[in-house]
């Protein structure tokens, strides 16, 4: 009997673990499959954005890893503490050892304001807030109810980071709220960015770009952060930029089990074969979701992706074979705008966001890059779609592979 | 992929003007792009052109600020101070590599 366990039962782990059962079921192949996480508590991430304006409490974005899991996957509750991956085994901190044939690191990427000298002081949670985690977005919360006006800076650290439109929509939102609340007026608002540009795909920076332009935001761009001083950012070129209230959204770091266990790369992602999912450094090691080191989007939807070719793969990998179901990258976000709309971006490792039309089953085609009300509906309908559908990981009818574009020549010249 | 001259060599470069044939660089040719964005080069500019094509060799990938800072132990300040104002895509451009991926 094979062993395949999977560390971390948050989205990637969840979905990995449930389609792989399906696909053994299939084959009457008997595995035995484990997820390992510190807690039962599993959390829609994509709804700790609506918290910090009030729409939601983090109690309602979480559930029961367990329940979600298909029977037959054991779940066992601990903190990793390492991996070794030459013996096969993971350590978990209350010193428990658990033996694998095959390990998936699914553990995901958190904020580390640690990382940033200035930024995790005094002021935090003060004057200097965040939304990526469920405290983070509650303090928010609060802060933003008592706001009167001045400024406010929306802040990315460094890239990447998970959701990486979701400091975008958040000033969307925030915008659109001010507005409604009669204090848009007395606040200057202000977008930093260590990118060139507001999104790093050109046609989607430059829509989203004119979206900053068009409600009055400055936007910031090429600022790297050397640290965070009372009240003001400062670059590592010596450029200040003074706030109110700062909302960031720190650097993003993998597990710190992964880096400990020497499988990380800068970021503590582990480096995989962009097709595959596969550890270059240790065969019959994978990482899905957040915690690898692939070019494409740290979402969700990656993750609902991945887990289509990555159960394929592993029997075949398993039976001597090659893996032929690669990877493209494929990533699709919606992207709240405000007043009840939203765009959606579809793309992959090489096809950049394009307006167009994406065929989304029962709620229909949703148009690419334009601000819809029906893309609004159909974001605020993801979050039913993924505990009853997507988290069981069994096929869905969306494409999922990345879409084909003629070359950027051809499209300038039609 | 268009084809530019560069000091009487031609080489074969994207939309942006980075090289797209990573192998048709070499030192020389690193002097003449860093001239024309206005670098002249030091033995610290050399010891970051060299980890980036020994790490992109390795890794298949450009390298971002953050992997010269921990892996190639150049500061991200210090990265700046050579390359002012956009060293991840400055060093690329002159070490010959293919734009930073824009890690979406
Ligand atoms: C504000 C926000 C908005 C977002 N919006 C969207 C969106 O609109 N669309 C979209 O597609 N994506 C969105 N995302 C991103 C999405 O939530 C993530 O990409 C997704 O959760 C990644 O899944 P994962 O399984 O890789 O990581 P996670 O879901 O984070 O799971 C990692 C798991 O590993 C566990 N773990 C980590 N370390 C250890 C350890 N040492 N021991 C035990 N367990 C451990 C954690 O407890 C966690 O359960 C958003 C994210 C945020 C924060």
């Amino acid at each position: 009997m094979k062993h395949l366990l999977i560390l971390g039962g948050g989205t990637a782990g969840t979905m990995v673990a449930n389609r792989l059962l399906h696909r053994l079921r299939v084959e009457r192949d008997f595995w035995r499959l484990t997820v390992v996480d510190r807690d039962d508590r599993h959390l829609y991430q994509p709804g700790l954005l609506t918290v910090p304006f009030g729409a939601a409490t983090p109690d309602q974005l979480v559930r029961s890893r367990r329940r979600y899991l298909e029977p037959g996957v054991e779940l066992v509750l601990g903190e990793v503490e390492g991996v070794d991956p030459a013996r096969g085994r993971v350590h978990l901190e209350d010193g428990r050892v658990l033996p694998y044939d095959y390990l998936v690191v699914a553990s995901g990427t958190s904020p580390r304001p640690d990382q940033t000298p200035g930024m995790a002081g005094d002021q935090w949670r003060r004057r200097v807030h965040e939304f990526y985690t469920p405290d983070g977005a509650v303090a928010l919360h609060r802060r933003l109810e008592r706001w009167l006006g001045g400024r406010v800076v929306v802040h990315v650290t460094e890239m990447p980071i998970k959701c990486p439109v979701a400091p975008l929509e958040f000033t969307f939102l925030l915008d659109d709220a001010l507005r409604r609340g009669g204090l848009r007026a007395g606040t200057e608002l202000t977008y930093v960015t260590p990118l060139d540009g507001a999104f790093t795909q050109p046609v989607a920076r430059e829509r989203l770009g004119g979206m900053l332009d068009a409600r009055g935001v400055r936007v910031r761009t090429d600022f790297v952060v050397d640290r965070v001083d009372d009240g003001r950012l400062v670059s590592v070129d010596d450029r200040e930029v003074p706030f109110d209230l700062l909302v960031t959204v720190p650097v993003n770091l993998g597990a710190d089990f992964v880096a400990r266990s020497g499988m990380g790369d800068e970021l503590q992602d582990v480096p995989v074969d962009p097709g595959t999912l596969m550890s270059r450094a240790h065969p019959g090691v994978f990482a899905v979701g957040d915690a690898t080191d692939v070019p494409t989007s740290k979402a969700g939807s990656v993750a609902h992706f991945e887990a289509d070719v990555f159960a394929d793969n592993l029997v075949s990998y398993d039976r001597g074979r090659p893996m032929t179901r690669l990877y493209d990258g494929h990533a699709n976000c919606f992207v709240e705008s405000g007043r009840g709309r939203a765009l959606l971006l579809d793309f992959g490792y090489d096809a950049e966001p394009l307006p167009g039309r994406y065929p989304l089953p029962v709620v229909g085609p949703l148009s690419l890059l334009a601000e819809t009300r029906a893309n609004h509906w159909a974001k605020a309908a993801t979050q039913r779609l993924y505990w009853n559908v997507l988290l069981h990981g069994r096929p869905v009818p969306i494409p999922s592979r990345a879409p084909r574009r003629e070359p950027a020549a051809t499209r300038a010249a039609a | 992929m268009p084809v530019v001259q560069i000091r009487e060599r031609a080489v074969h470069v994207d939309d942006e003007g980075f090289l797209s044939r990573p192998e048709e660089w070499d030192e020389d040719l690193a002097k003449a792009l860093a001239e024309q964005i206005g670098i002249t080069l030091t033995d610290r500019h050399w010891e970051v052109l060299r980890f980036l094509r020994a790490d992109y060799a390795e890794r298949g990938q450009t390298p971002t600020t953050r992997r010269v800072d921990v892996v190639g132990g150049v500061p991200v300040k210090e990265q700046f101070a050579l390359f002012p104002r956009k060293p991840g895509r400055k060093m690329a451009y002159v070490a010959g590599l293919p734009k930073p991926h824009g890690c979406v």
